[in-house]
């Protein structure tokens, strides 16, 4: 009962002039839809592969950050005390890092604008705590000392930050001793040095900004947290690590997430238009070929049909030709501020499955609903007139 | 029994607010086998009346009846398939799909009857042959003379096997030679395969093919 599919396949390579500029319209928008995607998985990632399954940390209940929060030594200690925690091989010493993070505005490597970097004050144990973290150039600092190691990522963006160079942070000089990398975590995103030196030198004695515990068992951590919580001489929660570093992206990916959909919104309607256009013109090219259709029996339904399914190959052109466009970028390093701890957080674009899958659903859906209207016109073409027509 | 029985049928379009009477209270019956030549003056209705054969058009009022149907009675749907198997439309501009070759183009009408691919391709290509063409079966509409696109067309005509081939004024847009060729044809789809024809003309060469010319003139038969 249907038209062949290479009738309206050819139909539109014959007419490739016309079709070009709504496939090109619609690649667009679909570029740019599975690019915001993109960035939404790659910064999705980098926030999830922060921090280990067995990890959780300690912050005051109420901060959004670690930024935000600050609880005593004395509490810390506690903590650090309990039963839960897992302990070192050979000392037994409980197997904690207490951090301290602050802000530095750095010189970007690209134009020299300052941007805000993430500088984390991390005990000795912080090594053994945080699996995954490896040095990749130089060496790590030295207790005691005005030393710093530089995330890979950050230290590709911001300048100053070779091995070698001297930081100078709140007039205080500190020397690069070593570069890392963190299984593309947003540790790579930051500066670290010893927390000793550090507490002092940015007046933060007394405490820390948060905690990380490595647990003896991950499965305990509800029943920890809870015991933490109930206890009145502090005001601290406990939770999973990497969790807590991917709500970390809660504000951003919302906003990269409303700003697909608008792109998806606005710019996918001019596409749909452009597409109705082509398919008007397309159906108004044809009308003695419609009516020819009709008269040689072709119901009403198998026209709509037939146009539906050329506007559909053109959202699924346009589909390819915008993935095939937006791996340009998948790859890509780029950053944004985080703006829960309002520093720089470096990620990669990545394509995934899913991002493409959606761009081509997008393009389909663009498609249909720019050839649906055109196609009723066809379907509803007179039969005596269209074969009147030229 | 006719197989075509047109009785008392008007045609009336509104343009504005004025009533245009193209058609007015034609009756018309032609035999089975017949070959029927439609002439008269542009404007007359010969297109009208041939489409309401056809059952591409309805009438204002009066009968149409063909191959023992009567076409009122039908729905859009009913009428779209009753033409698939009982009507062949051969056109002057021979009409055929631009982008389809030309056994692709014959085995269309087939697309609606239940039928394997290679039985499709037969059939196109046995019709191909009865118009002369099988060794141009797989070239495209602008590949071919007018000629040779109008022999097409009329094997797409022919490939469901319908009692009744219209046509109008198929050779309109053809030099002698091939109008010729074209009115030989038809006349042999008369004689051989007993089809009824009803053909609109106003070359008074291709008429006398016909065995019966009706004339008609402002929207009545005179003839
Ligand atoms: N859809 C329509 N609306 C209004 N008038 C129409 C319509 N279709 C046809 N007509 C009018 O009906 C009359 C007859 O048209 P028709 O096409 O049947 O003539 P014809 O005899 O085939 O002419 P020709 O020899 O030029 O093809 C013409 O005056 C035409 O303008
Ligand atoms: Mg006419």
């Amino acid at each position: 009962m249907a038209l062949p599919l290479t009738y309206n396949i050819r139909s539109l390579v014959v007419r490739w002039k016309v079709t070009l500029l709504a496939i090109f319209g619609i690649g667009c928008v679909v570029t740019v839809f599975v690019v915001l995607l993109a960035m939404l998985a790659g910064f999705r990632l980098a926030l999830r592969s922060t921090g280990s399954p067995d990890n959780a940390i300690a912050v005051q209940r109420g901060s959004g950050s670690e930024l935000t929060s600050f609880f005593s030594g004395e509490a810390a200690d506690i903590i650090a005390a309990d039963a839960r925690v897992a302990r070192a091989a050979g000392d037994g010493a409980p197997l904690v890092s207490r951090e301290i993070v602050i802000i530095a505005n750095l010189p970007r490597r690209v134009d020299g604008a300052p941007t805000n970097v993430t500088i984390r004050g991390v005990s000795p144990l912080a090594f053994q705590v945080r699996r995954g973290l490896r040095i990749v150039k130089g060496r790590t600092f030295k207790p005691g000392l005005n030393e710093v190691i530089v995330g890979q990522r950050i230290g590709e963006r911001v300048r100053g930050l070779d091995i070698g160079a001297r930081l100078s942070v709140q007039k205080r000089d500190w020397e690069v001793v070593g570069h890392f990398q963190a299984d593309g975590s947003s540790f790579e995103s930051e500066i670290w040095g010893d927390l000793d030196v550090m507490a002092p030198a940015f007046q933060r004695t007394g405490g820390q900004n948060s905690m990380t515990v490595r647990l003896a068992d991950p499965a305990t951590l509800k029943a920890f947290d809870e015991t933490v919580q109930a206890d009145p001489r502090f005001q601290i929660r406990l939770v999973q690590e990497q969790q807590y570093y991917e709500d970390q992206a809660g504000p951003v990916a919302g906003s990269l997430l409303a700003l697909a959909g608008f792109v998806a919104l606005v710019m996918g309607t001019g596409a749909i238009f452009g597409a109705m256009n082509t398919m008007y013109a397309i159906v108004a090219a044809r009308t003695r070929e419609i009516g020819t259709l009709r008269a040689l029996g072709f119901s009403r339904l198998s026209i709509l049909t037939a146009f539906v399914v050329e506007s559909l190959f053109l959202g699924l052109a346009g589909g390819v030709l915008g993935c095939l466009l937006s791996f340009a970028a998948n790859g890509y390093t780029t950053a944004t501020g985080q703006t829960s701890s309002f520093s720089e957080l470096a990620f990669a674009f990545k394509i995934t499955p899913a991002n493409v899958t959606a761009g081509i659903l997008f393009a389909l859906a663009m498609g249909f609903l720019g050839g649906l209207l055109p196609a009723w016109r066809a379907a509803r073409l007179m039969i005596t007139s269209a074969l009147r027509e030229a | 029994m006719a197989i075509v029985d047109i009785e008392g049928v008007r045609k009336v379009y509104h343009r504005d607010s004025q009533e245009i009477t193209v058609l007015d209270g034609i009756n018309l019956r032609v035999p089975e086998g017949e070959f029927v030549a439609l002439m008269g003056p542009s404007g007359s209705g010969k297109t009208t009346l041939l489409n309401l054969i056809a059952g591409i058009d309805r009438p204002t009022s009066g009968r149409v009846m063909v191959a023992g149907t009567d076409l009122s009675l039908l729905s859009e749907g009913a009428l779209a398939s009753w033409r698939s198997h009982n009507v062949g439309f051969i056109f002057q501009f021979y009409n055929l799909i631009p982008v389809l070759t030309a056994v692709e183009n014959v085995e269309l009408p087939l697309l609606l009857v239940r039928m394997s691919k290679a039985q499709r391709r037969e059939r196109a290509l046995t019709a191909l042959r009865v118009v002369g063409l099988a060794d141009r079966a797989l070239h495209y509409p602008r590949q071919l003379s007018g000629g040779q696109e109008q022999r097409v067309a009329i094997a797409r005509a022919i490939v469901t096997d319908p009692k009744v081939l219209v046509a109008d004024e198929p050779t309109g847009d053809l030099d002698a030679r091939s109008a010729q060729e074209i009115l030989e044809l038809m006349e042999t789809l008369n004689k051989q395969f007993r089809k009824t024809i009803v053909m609109v003309t106003h070359d008074p060469r291709a008429a006398e093919r016909a065995h019966v010319q009706r004339h008609l003139d402002k929207g009545v038969l005179t003839a």
